[in-house]
């Protein structure tokens, strides 16, 4: 164990392990100490000033996030100086923000606007002038705005560090600083991989997801057409923060009631199609055992993940499954096998769907996505902006009735459910696949050696002599460092997960945006996550190959898993890209 | 920082040149400034195409190899000419009208400072301070200076190169 080092803040006694900061300290002793840059493990850089604080003897005032505490040392967080300071450095960044608060949709969940508003800032000290709006919209999926930009470096620390991307960076210096890309080229011409997580750790709204709301409204005012809608696993467990619930509080049952409320005419389950993709992936990964094929298997449930590999390990194309996401999936057999079912023509049928990715946007709009000849999904929104959505629609969220979602598109084991957090795939997955190849029930469902929030999980399963290893990986920095043992031969798989999103969908780009001083305190990921893992484990269905709804489908409609007609329906290729242009 | 103007013209022998730097120095911690430096040395300037190489050498992002070339000022983006102008805006010049005549001069040429003409014959920078204040406002070609310009001189000079 570590030394541990005593110290005071604001006088009172704490006991923290060598090397913590005085934040961390601060933390333990119950205070808060503003932040604006920092983001624990992300980005410690001590930039924003904000952090500043009193030590007893110390020439200077210091940075709290980055400072280091020592034995005996006297903190103080809160004196008139300090306040002073940090509602002057809050005029001076805001002097250089362009600030329309009224009508920005970061307001009321805008780290820079709570602290202002704290520190009774007075907006106009400095009066900044001539902001005009600098934006960059090329992307399909968000939208940056830097004159909103505190030059905070959380969305390029996010791209690097974690998601081994580092598409953006801070250009120039001094008061011309800004960040872009390299050679300030829109983002749409680099090999971003439209995660979406610099948005989720944007503190203000110089990153904003690109809002699809209007093609929603505009669908359903059409009477041509049959709308129909399905949230993502992970959407359940998070919409509710929307709403000021927990984190972590299931509402299932109020998300299908208010879809339903918005006058959708199909309210579907991307579970469903979660617990499709595991049937056909396991089967995938079944024959490639037996028959020979790439290994290990790779996961393409993650289209940040997908458009990663494409473009930096185009090597491992051929072990990403072919298997289309749940999202495409689901779109594909609601254009083809529920068109069919309920006598519709797909080109009158709209499919959105609701995801926790901003990734999603991209995906729909990939080539091979169009079953029935027209495009899968129609429009894919996030969490947030089907919150949106329900608040403008006058749905009173909170004190809506539990109802379920469609039956005919609308039933989904647990194994479908945990779809959404880092492991959930390859526990879904192991689960049918096992009985398969045993031919047994198996007698305990919970694979926990694939469960939590660790960088890299394996483990070796035993399937009726069959030796099957595994491995599960959330965040690209720890895809990059698996793929790489993989080729360099130090690391054998036959199975592997790979999410984009640090702990998954969960902790998507589509999500409902987290103040920094809750990421810094909180185990986002695993709180929600833990819903999910709740829900499954109260359910009486709890394995993909048993829903009667996928049972249904192939027996009158696709034939065998795997089959001729499921691979023209539910599977798709990929492209190798290039992370530079050719010159 | 403006952009490269003139094509990218570099050669096998200034890619080797550069590999071989990154070779022997690109593990070292901090290798991507003296990597820049070198980069320049050789090229005489930072093209997409030569950051992209230190990118690619460094195992870095680009985004971070632009950030740092747009940082310090000794780095130049765009290809310096062949005759490289600088017009003082140092504080007697400035007083003098070097304003105007660093116009004049952008106007002949129809490029900025900083900038290059496509044929590669002349480049713009500005700098401070020659320590000719009594000729002001003063210009360099190269190493000939011209000193007391007023902008209408500046069509013939530039008709000597």
């Amino acid at each position: 164990m570590a030394d541990m080092i005593k110290l005071t803040i604001n006088s009172i006694p704490v006991e923290v392990p060598q090397g913590s900061t005085i934040l961390d300290a601060s933390v333990k002793a119950g205070i808060r100490i503003p932040t604006l840059c920092f983001l624990k493990e992300v980005n410690e850089i001590g930039a924003c000033r904000m952090c500043l604080v009193e030590v007893k003897g110390a020439r200077g005032l210091m940075a709290a996030c980055v400072a280091p505490v020592s034995e005996g040392m006297e903190v103080c967080t809160n004196s008139e100086k300090l306040r002073e300071y940090r509602k002057m450095t809050l005029e001076l960044i805001l002097s250089n923000h362009r600030a329309e608060c009224t009508t920005c949709s970061r307001s009321t969940n805008c780290e820079l606007q709570t602290l202002a508003v704290e520190y009774s800032v007075d907006d106009k000290y400095f009066s900044p002038s001539g902001l005009e709006p600098d934006i960059d919209d090329s992307a399909i999926h968000l939208i940056r705005d830097n004159s909103k930009c505190i030059l905070c470096r959380r969305c390029v620390s996010v791209c690097r560090k974690d998601q081994h991307v580092g598409v953006i960076g801070a250009i120039s210096r001094g008061f011309n600083t800004h960040i872009g890309s390299a050679f300030d080229m829109p983002l749409s011409s680099t090999s971003c991989i439209n995660c979406g997580q610099c948005v989720q750790v944007c503190p203000t709204a110089a990153l904003t997801v690109r809002d699809d709301t209007d093609k929603v409204w505009a669908a359903l005012a059409d009477e041509t057409k049959h709308v129909v809608v399905a949230p993502a696993p992970s959407v359940r467990v998070q919409l509710g923060e929307c709403f000021g619930m927990p984190m972590g509080t299931n509402v299932e049952g109020k998300l299908a009631a208010s879809l339903r409320r918005m006058g959708f005419d199909g309210i579907f389950d991307v579970d469903t199609a979660a617990d499709m993709t595991i049937v056909e992936e396991g089967t995938e990964l079944l024959n490639r055992l037996k028959e020979g094929g790439a290994l290990p298997l790779i996961t393409s449930c993650s289209p940040g993940w997908v458009k990663f590999c494409e473009h930096y390990y185009p090597e491992f194309l051929p072990n990403v499954s072919s298997c289309k996401s749940p999202q495409q999936m689901f779109g594909a057999l609601t254009k083809t096998y529920y068109a069919d079912k309920m006598g519709l023509d797909p080109k009158d049928i709209f499919v959105v769907s609701v995801m926790p990715c901003t990734a999603k946007k991209f995906e729909r709009t990939r080539d091979d996505q169009s079953a029935s000849g027209y495009p899968d999904i129609d429009v894919a929104i996030t969490t947030p902006e089907l919150a949106n959505m329900i608040k403008r629609s006058g749905i009173v969220f909170e004190e809506l009735p539990d109802e379920t979602f469609d039956p005919i598109f609308g039933i989904a084991s647990g194994a479908g459910h945990i779809f959404g957090a880092t492991g959930g795939v390859m526990e879904a997955a192991l689960r049918t696949v096992a009985e398969i190849v045993t031919g047994k029930p198996l007698e305990k469902l919970e694979f926990h050696e694939v469960r939590g929030t660790e960088a890299i999980k394996e483990a070796e399963f035993d399937l009726a002599g069959t030796k099957v290893r595994v491995a599960v990986v959330s965040g690209l920095e720890n895809a990059t460092k698996l793929l790489n043992s993989v080729k360099e031969g130090k690391a054998h798989y036959d199975f592997v997960e790979v999410m984009a999103c640090p702990g998954g969908c969960v902790n998507g780009g589509g999500q409902p945006n987290v103040p920094g001083y809750i990421q810094n305190t909180k185990d986002v990921k695993a709180i929600r996550a833990s819903a999910l893992y709740g829900e499954d484990a109260k359910m009486g269905l709890r394995k993909s190959h048993e829903n009667p709804v996928i049972k249904e489908i192939y027996e009158t409609y696709l034939g065998e898993p795997g089959g001729h007609k499921a691979h023209d329906i539910l599977h798709t290729k990929y492209v190798a890209r290039k992370i530079y242009e050719d010159r | 920082m403006s952009k490269s103007t003139v094509p990218f013209a570099g050669t096998q022998e200034q890619k080797v040149e550069l590999q071989n730097y990154i070779q022997e120095h690109g593990s070292e911690p901090g290798a991507l400034l003296p990597t820049l430096q070198k980069a320049q040395d050789i090229y005489g300037y930072l093209p997409i195409e030569v950051q992209e190489m230190v990118a690619l050498g460094l195992n870095i992002p680009l985004s971070e190899v632009y950030g740092v070339a747009t940082f310090y000022a000794q780095f130049s983006l765009s290809a310096r000419g062949k005759y490289k102008i600088s017009v003082c805006l140092g504080t007697a010049c400035y007083v003098k009208g070097a304003g105007e005549i660093l116009e004049r001069v952008m106007d002949e040429l129809g490029i900025g400072y900083g900038e290059c003409t496509p044929d590669g014959k002349f480049s713009i920078e500005e700098c401070r301070c020659l320590g000719a204040c009594g000729l002001a406002p003063v210009m360099t070609i190269n190493s000939e200076v011209y000193g007391r310009l007023t902008p209408d001189m500046i069509p013939d000079i530039l008709a000597k190169y």
